[in-house]
């Protein structure tokens, strides 16, 4: 398959909170589509084509909201598209926006995610047992739980390793002005000793609810050849999914997921993701899913995805920095929180992470997952055209 | 939402209703704040777009340039109908409850229209470009709903005189409700039937030979219909669970509680229900589990008539012997 280059030309994101009631949802999207576009240095006009991303309608309670912000998104009289894969969907509104420029469709187009989770309550939202059910349902927690369980299990992991993911993302958290969390006091005793939620995951082990948006500025290789200011070309992207439930389907490391990372690999000429990923924004709502991503992506052999971590390997100045920014642990915008991964990603290769910046970063990876573990998205981006 | 009436349990798929509903809550942002904070004192505003045309309702942004807009400016709250359509049965939610005509209206002073609707008694009382007046709700609140209705401008207007602005109006309630007939499949409702007398119907798919329950009507691995049939006994094993503390909207079981997927022996794959007989520090993985059925005079269609699992004092399943279903 023959490709255009594509370029992230810039990023931007909100101040991430609990509740931004000092905004509506366009004015939400527009404080970090405001800050993508100044950072990309375009203005209205260049824009080709627009793409939504928004996890399910029921957490704002506004059916096909693309709609509604048509105006805000300056979408009038351009093409927008929405994009919707549950949690996942921030990563995949990005690849959507990156194939309109690889395919040679759109030179330049916005890619936009939100979530204003204060409008309402996900977890309400995310337990709806329907009729003729048992409702033992418990929101996102009460699912990934039981498979955060298996994980620990199967691969003999210390139970402390969840606390030390947890403590990494909030301290590099307090490193990011946007992040939701900024706790660089936390420690390993206080997460070890926060209250169990949804055992085997404590409070302090659990993303929070933000309101948040994210929005990034993709061009063509003429449009990235002639940006002021370093652009992160886009080297590899790849999406799977599979179905929430079948006998025999392994909850812990899903087909999916190992799917796209082989074909993102493949498709980026990575042989050894360990050694060549200078920086990692790994989806991680709930701590324990680091080791268990570790392994599904190929950082790690299956089982030995915990070790990484509990070697410190992951943390900033580690071999592979996973989640430099704070991560979903620190913010959690759902609709966007794939695309800060994807956005980040960026931001590392261009040189523009501020605080939490990995020294010389030259290749990232974006990664987010959603629904049951069932839809998979994935990038990588590269500070040079050649790699 | 379990009653499922006896003249139901037939041979036709099974259905019941599911309500659900939230009062979502809307930030509005300086803007719309502004608009919403007017109407609680019986003003409208509109906004100037970049082409001088004047939005009512306000938009944020220029649908022309999409830059923020801030220049409010006040409209009457009498207009003209552009168009209109007899809406001869109102639904619940709609603003009147007879019926009604809805209408386009251009407010004077404004340069679009906007959707509404207009109390009169029969459609002959409507035609296009007639002259209307905003009808107020009893208390405006600063909601888009203080604009009850409208109606024709030529009767006596009623006392509804404006006032001066009060308290700004930052946030709105948006109550959203939904009601759906909630159907399952023909495969699922003959499980639940098989519930209905204390059994537990599964099916086997005939290419991978395994076992749904419930059945799917369609292997989900192959595509193809399952219709072999297996009675599965009311017992088996805690492949993984976790043990939920934490309350929240919603919920139907006081926590804490453990949710424990069950695989049924012969089964192939475990579903999510509850385990009680036992401190939730004692369930463990690979626990031997049956079921608790909840008496006779109470089963209906569901797996509710389950009441629990709790351990059959089995020795536990070696890990091996369902670290496939994980």
């Amino acid at each position: 398959m023959s490709r255009h280059l594509a370029a992230v030309l810039g990023t931007g994101q909100t101040q991430h909170t609990t509740k931004r009631t000092d905004v509506s949802m366009a004015g939400l999207c527009r404080e970090a589509i405001d800050r993508a576009m100044a950072d990309a240095g375009l203005d209205w006009p260049d824009i080709d084509a627009v793409v939504l991303g928004k996890a399910p309608d029921l957490f704002e309670g506004v059916m096909m909201p693309e709609l509604a912000l048509a105006d805000a998104l300056g979408a009038p009289g351009k093409p927008l598209l929405r994009v919707h894969t549950a949690g996942s969907v921030g990563g995949s509104t990005a690849n959507v926006a990156a194939s309109l420029v690889q395919s040679g469709v759109h030179r330049r187009v916005l890619a936009v995610a939100f979530e204003k989770q204060s409008e309402s309550n996900a977890m309400w939202a995310l337990s709806i047992a329907p009729p003729f059910s048992m409702p033992v349902g418990a929101g996102a927690g009460g699912y990934f739980a039981p498979h955060v369980r298996s994980y620990i299990r199967r691969s003999d992991a210390p139970e402390h390793i969840g606390a030390l993911v947890a403590v990494k993302d909030r301290r590099n958290g307090a490193l990011n002005p946007y992040a939701h969390l900024r706790q660089a006091d936390i420690s390993f005793e206080s997460v070890r000793s926060s209250a169990m939620l949804w055992d085997p995951i404590r409070y302090d082990e659990t993303c929070p609810s933000s309101d948040g948006a994210c929005a990034i500025v993709l061009g063509d290789e003429p449009t990235g050849d002639a940006a002021r200011n370093p652009v992160a070309w886009i080297r590899a992207t790849a999406m799977r999914t599979e179905p929430t439930t079948f006998a025999g389907r392994d909850q812990v490391n899903p087909q999916a997921g190992r799917d796209a990372a082989a074909a993102l690999w493949r498709q980026a000429g990575i042989t050894d993701p360990y050694t060549e990923i200078d920086a990692a924004e790994l989806y991680v709502p709930f701590s324990w899913f680091e080791p268990m991503w570790l392994e599904n992506v190929g950082f790690a052999d299956v089982g030995h995805g915990w070790k990484l971590t509990e070697s410190g390997e992951t943390e900033i100045g580690g071999q592979l920095p996973v989640n430099p920014s704070g991560g979903v642990l620190s913010s959690n915008p759902i609709g966007a929180s794939g695309l800060l991964r994807f956005a980040e990603a960026a931001m590392q290769v261009m040189g523009r992470a501020g605080e939490h910046q990995v020294d010389g970063a030259r290749t990232a990876l974006g990664h987010a997952y959603g629904g049951g573990s069932q839809y998979f998205s994935m990038w990588v981006v590269s500070s040079t055209k050649e790699w | 939402m379990t009653a499922t009436s006896s003249a139901s349990i037939g041979s036709a798929p099974l259905r019941a209703p599911l309500d659900i509903g939230f009062d979502y809550t809307r930030s509005l942002g300086p803007l719309l704040s502004e608009f919403m904070t007017g109407l609680a004192a019986r003003r409208i505003h509109g906004v100037r777009g970049s082409d001088g045309r004047v939005h009512v309702p306000p938009v944020e942004y220029d649908p022309v340039t999409a830059e923020a807009l801030t220049e409010l400016v006040p409209v009457a709250a009498e207009g003209t109908v552009l168009s209109w359509a007899w809406n001869p049965e109102p639904l619940d939610g709609q603003p009147l409850s007879s019926p009604f005509a809805w209408i386009f209206v251009r407010l004077d002073g404004a340069d679009t229209a906007m959707l509404h609707a207009l109390r009169v008694e029969s459609s002959e009382q409507v035609r296009t470009g007639m002259r209307v007046r905003v009808c107020w709700a009893e208390r405006p609140v600063g909601h888009i709903t203080d604009i009850a209705c409208f109606e024709p401008a030529n009767g006596p207007a009623s006392e509804q005189p404006a006032a001066e602005p009060g308290e700004p109006v930052t946030m709105m309630t948006a109550p959203v409700h939904l009601r759906y007939q909630h159907s399952v499949s023909a495969e699922e409702s003959r499980y639940l039937r098989g519930l209905a007398e204390g059994r537990l119907l599964g099916q086997r798919c005939p290419v991978c030979g395994k076992v749904y329950i419930p059945p799917r009507g369609a292997c989900p691995t192959d595509g193809v219909p399952t219709e072999g049939e297996v009675e599965l006994p009311d017992r088996g094993v805690i492949t993984t669970f976790c043990i939920v503390n934490v309350p929240f909207l919603g919920q139907r079981i006081t926590p804490p509680y453990v949710a424990a997927y069950v695989l049924l022996d012969g089964a192939d794959i475990a579903f999510l229900h509850l385990v009680l007989g036992c401190d939730a520090e004692d369930v463990r993985m690979g626990m031997r589990v049956k079921a608790a059925w909840r008496p006779r005079e109470e089963w209906d269609t569901t797996l509710r008539n389950i009441d629990h699992f709790e351990p059959s004092g089995e020795p536990d399943a070696p890990f091996d012997s369902y670290a496939q279903h994980l």
